[in-house]
């Protein structure tokens, strides 16, 4: 788990030296399943799914916060992130694909 | 207790099971057998009493992905197969995933060729592709305008009970799909009146036996509808969604899985998860196809036929 919330962190684009402007995150789909499980990102990142599977999957929030339609090979969604929380989703199509994304204040202290 | 050959009565079903192509599977007193296909098989049946219908599954209209980029083509091939049985089927079971995806005109484009393939009706049960994107709303209104339940039915023909259910509507993340209180008590009600020597035959998309429920493929509470049709003499069991031929038998319940006419999947936790896979182009409509299943009354005998695409 360590390591794949590692691996997102890396994939956090944006220069290293403004960590606070962190603005977007992939997250890849690939062998039914969401690479990245658990995503740490700060509030106004905007994250995008990337569909590597030859299946169709779906990006939904257990909530409804967001709702990604069928994602067909290749096909991404992206969804910007606004306010703090945690924020768990799966696919309604294989809904043992799970996944969330935390979501920290764009500043500490704000 | 253990099993020297490391093979047990069940391992050894599935064994015959993966071999697949070509093999007539007949249920007799419960027990499959097969022979091999060959000429004049219908006769082969006898009794004039007898007739069959026609199990389709995972047609996935829609699909362009590269396990399979003319899944329309796999479809038309296995209408093919359905319009040349002789004697006809009389009527076709559809366990799931019409669509893929819930593509845009799939539906009217699988039920409008299955009204001619030249059986009187076409029954349904959703696959979870078929209800994914709306709750199910536009299958309902398509397929189960008017049923009491949502999706679920039951009807007679001629003598044989047939039950259709659906274990793809409620979906939650990180759950395995099920039927559902609602639906459990209306097939325990369906059933209560019937006599234990009726012959019953339920359909459904996803496995109501543990097939490989790390893959999701079991339905939650598959064994509580188990459990309203142990006292049955006879029960088959038909599901799709894992696009290949499987077989179990449980004191006098038959499970079969069939094939697909889109694309093949693993086997049960072979290689990353399940999903379409690419096989050569030559070997696909060999992993595809339709089944027959016959019915002959007073041979206590249901014979389930898979046929391939190629």
């Amino acid at each position: 788990m360590r390591a794949l919330l590692v691996m997102a962190a890396l994939l956090l684009a944006g220069p290293a030296a403004a960590p606070a402007q962190t603005e977007s995150a992939r997250v890849e789909i690939r062998d039914q399943g969401f690479n990245a499980p658990s995503v740490t990102v700060k509030a106004g990142t905007t994250v995008t799914w990337v569909n590597h599977d030859d299946d169709t999957h779906t990006v939904t929030s257990t909530v409804d916060t967001f709702r990604s339609p069928g994602l067909d090979p290749n096909e991404t969604f992206s969804y910007t992130f606004t306010k703090p929380g945690t924020y768990e989703y799966f696919c309604t199509l294989h809904p043992l694909m799970t996944g969330k994304v935390v979501v920290t204040p764009e500043r500490s202290g704000s | 207790m253990s099993d020297e050959r490391g093979l047990d009565r069940r391992g050894f079903l599935q064994c015959m099971a993966w071999t697949g192509t070509g093999l007539v599977w007949s249920v007799v007193g419960g027990v499959p057998g097969s022979r091999a296909l060959g000429p004049g098989r219908a006769q082969a049946e006898g009794a004039g009493e007898a007739w069959s219908f026609v199990q389709i599954s995972d047609t996935h209209i829609g699909f362009k992905g590269a396990a399979n980029p003319d899944a329309m083509g796999t479809f038309e091939a296995a209408l093919a197969r359905i319009k040349a049985l002789d004697p006809k089927p009389a009527f076709v079971i559809h366990t799931g995933d019409i669509t893929h995806a819930q593509k845009a005109g799939a539906f009217d484009t699988v039920s409008e060729a299955l009204k001619g393939v030249g059986v009187e009706r076409t029954f349904y049960v959703p696959g979870e592709n078929d209800v994914f994107a709306d709750g199910g709303t536009e299958y309902l209104n398509r397929f189960a305008a008017g049923g009491s339940g949502r999706g679920w039915q039951s009807f007679d023909y001629r003598g044989v009970h047939f039950v259709g259910l659906v274990n793809v509507l409620n979906f939650k993340a990180g759950k395995l799909g099920s039927l559902g209180h609602e639906q459990l008590e209306w097939l325990e009600r369906d059933v209560a009146p019937l006599a234990a020597s009726t012959p019953v035959v339920v359909f459904a998309h996803v496995p109501l036996w543990a097939v490989y429920p790390q893959w999701g493929w079991v339905t939650d509470d598959g064994a509580q509808a188990l459990a309203y049709l142990k006292r049955f003499g006879s029960v088959t069991v038909l599901n799709g969604h894992i696009h290949q031929i499987m077989q179990k038998v449980e004191g006098n319940v038959t499970f079969h899985t069939a094939r697909s006419t889109a694309f093949p999947q693993p086997a049960p936790g072979v290689g990353t998860g399940p999903g379409p896979v690419k096989v050569p182009v030559e070997e696909l409509r060999g992993m595809l196809g339709v089944r027959e299943v016959r019915y002959a009354p007073g041979r206590d005998r249901l014979a389930v036929v898979d046929t391939s695409l190629a």
